[in-house]
């Protein structure tokens, strides 16, 4: 390599450095800077006027921890999120394994039907559920029966992923293996199987909580008012108006929950993996998590 | 008919009737209401559930009015500001995930985390914040208004709305991007440069090629939620002259009773979605064809 090819690759490395750093400034920087706004003395959200904590805890009526109508869109949230997670991956799980493996037209209608969620915009469903559920289903009443429906509907083709790249890397053999040794198919499914899949399990509870919690446009089409508002509505409701730095303090908690939950489930898997000898730590329950939203 | 056990069927029994009832009814509830009829005196819409008596002469003459009339502009415009948001998105997300893949070198755990994060940063969050940079009091329109720009970025000026979807939706085509890269065997590449390809020529003409399909998955990726956005450009704009075809949507269904309108503009965006899936799925085909040969 002569003297100026190697300048030459050099000068293209650290373009494509500034780019990468400049993108992860242009990134973060302005969710950092909302973050700040929320410790705002003052009531804007745009000209600092000092740090305090009146929006989180201080303020006796408009603050985030004394805000009735605030609270009560973060319970929303977490029965939303929760009750949809406790729903949709045993649901998941069940479906993933049954459309692995029976055959024929079946599985063809099977397989596009778990495939379609995943490439239809939200708003379609959301509007598809909307009409549905006013025209339709008229038993189901608006609020947070149809939000959890909703999103259970959403959210299942992701399940059904994280647990189909599972199923493949662990292939069929240990269950041959146990059906060998005279085990019946539940048997091996049961003893065998399931204690493999945990990963693909702690993954999905991780990602649908997460979507779940931060959905907008199913959750909203299918809301009923300020009895089922979750904290994206109320972001979303806010945003134009006069609202305090408390919306940025809602907002941030909403960011830190997901983080929470997403970093006990790295722990959580890493540390399983690192239990049963299987390689790779963090960064290995990193695409765990990443791979079925990619 | 092969005997199947039926244990399989059993267990993808519950979610698929999930999805039959709560995914694939609901599409022909759509189709029902569209292609049904209005109550002449409360103005509601009445659905057909019998395909046989649908009405498409009602359906086409509110469609015909809608083409004609504002509708037209919402189309051509929903198509414009996807485009460029998505051209932008690639110029801006290309590059990174290019070196991630191939030159991050020690800091690339780093990197690939701090690019991870906006995607669980919740998507409102993110537009609250640039809400509160653009206001005219905020440190963005401050910052420009000391250089001399004096520009109401929030009153539905195309270009936030533009930037707007490229900042939100730039981390979900990174991510499957550097995947499509980091997969390439890069010994193809080395070989096009022994054999004297210049690095330009090697880019164009292997690179490329070998990660079109992932490319082009990609774009799909972000594309499709683009079309249906109408809370970026609420968000950033809330002005007719920026309005989109999901605005419509959300319009037609929860701020107006008009859900047939609403059902027969659902189903239009479904039938373009459609065709540009299609011509997706026809050019990774042949592509899988080309390298099988």
């Amino acid at each position: 390599m002569t003297a100026l090819q190697s300048q030459k690759t050099r000068r293209k490395f650290s373009t494509l450095h500034v780019i990468i750093w400049g993108y992860i400034i242009w990134s973060l920087v302005p969710v950092i800077i909302a973050v700040a706004y929320s410790f705002n003395d003052g009531r804007s959200r745009t000209v600092w006027q000092g740090f305090s904590f009146r929006w989180w805890f201080s303020d006796p009526n408009a603050s985030l921890w004394h805000d009735d109508s605030l609270r009560n869109t973060i319970s929303n949230s977490l029965i939303l999120s929760f009750s949809t997670m406790l729903i949709v991956t045993p649901l998941g799980i069940t479906l993933a394994i049954g459309a692995q493996r029976i055959i024929g037209r079946k599985s063809k209608v099977v397989q596009s039907l778990t495939a379609a969620p995943l490439i239809t915009p939200e708003i379609v469903v959301g509007a598809a559920l909307l009409l549905t559920f006013t025209q339709l289903f008229t038993m189901i009443p608006l609020g947070y029966t149809a939000q959890l429906l909703g999103n259970v509907t959403f959210s299942l083709s992701s399940v059904v992923v994280i647990v189909r790249a599972r199923l493949v890397s662990i292939g069929s053999s240990f269950e041959e293996a146990a059906r060998d040794l005279g085990a019946t198919r539940f048997q091996a499914l049961r003893y065998v199987l399931m204690p493999m899949l945990w990963p693909a399990v702690m993954a999905s509870l991780v990602v649908v909580f997460a979507t779940v919690i931060d959905d907008f446009v199913i959750t909203s089409f299918l809301s009923s008012g300020v009895g089922s508002e979750t904290v994206p509505l109320r972001i979303y409701s806010s945003v134009k108006g006069g609202a305090t730095p408390a919306l940025n303090a809602l907002a941030t908690l909403l960011v830190l929950t997901s983080f929470t939950v997403l970093i006990l489930g790295l722990f959580g898997l890493s540390f399983w993996r690192k239990r049963h000898g299987e390689p790779g730590g963090l960064r290995a329950a990193l695409s765990d998590i990443t791979q079925a939203d990619a | 008919m092969t005997k199947q056990p039926r244990l399989w069927a059993g267990l993808a029994l519950p979610g698929s009737v999930w999805l039959i009832a709560l995914f694939a009814v609901p599409f022909y509830a759509v189709a029902c209401i569209a292609f049904g009829t209005i109550d002449p005196i409360f103005r509601d819409a009445v659905p057909q559930w019998n395909p046989l008596n649908w009405n498409f002469v009602q359906a086409q003459e509110i469609l015909q009015s809608l083409i004609n009339g504002p509708l037209q502009g919402v189309i051509l415009r929903t198509i414009i500001y996807v485009v460029s948001a998505m051209s932008i998105s690639f110029l801006i997300g290309f590059p990174i995930a290019y070196f991630l893949a191939r030159h991050a070198g020690k800091r690339k755990l780093l990197m690939l985390v701090l690019i991870i994060v906006p995607f669980w940063v919740n998507y409102l969050m993110r537009m609250l914040a640039w809400v509160n940079l653009l206001s005219p009091s905020g440190l963005f329109s401050r910052y420009m208004n000391f250089f001399g720009v004096h520009y109401n970025w929030l009153d539905g000026s195309p270009i936030t709305v533009i930037l707007g979807l490229v900042y939100g939706y730039v981390p979900f085509l990174i991510l499957p991007l550097y995947a499509t890269l980091d997969r390439l065997d890069w010994r193809l590449i080395e070989a096009a440069r022994d054999l004297g390809a210049s690095s330009r020529d090697a880019f164009r003409l292997v690179t490329v090629p070998l990660a079109r399909a992932g490319l082009v998955a990609a774009g799909v990726l972000i594309a499709l939620p683009m079309f249906g956005d109408y809370y970026t450009n609420d968000l950033l704009s809330r002005s007719p002259s920026t309005e989109m075809l999901g605005n419509q949507i959300d319009f037609f269904l929860n701020s107006s009773t008009q859900p047939q309108r609403g059902a027969l503009l659902v189903l239009a965006m479904s039938a373009i979605l459609v065709v540009a899936m299609s011509f997706y799925l026809r050019s990774t085909n042949k592509q899988a064809k080309q390298t099988l040969r």
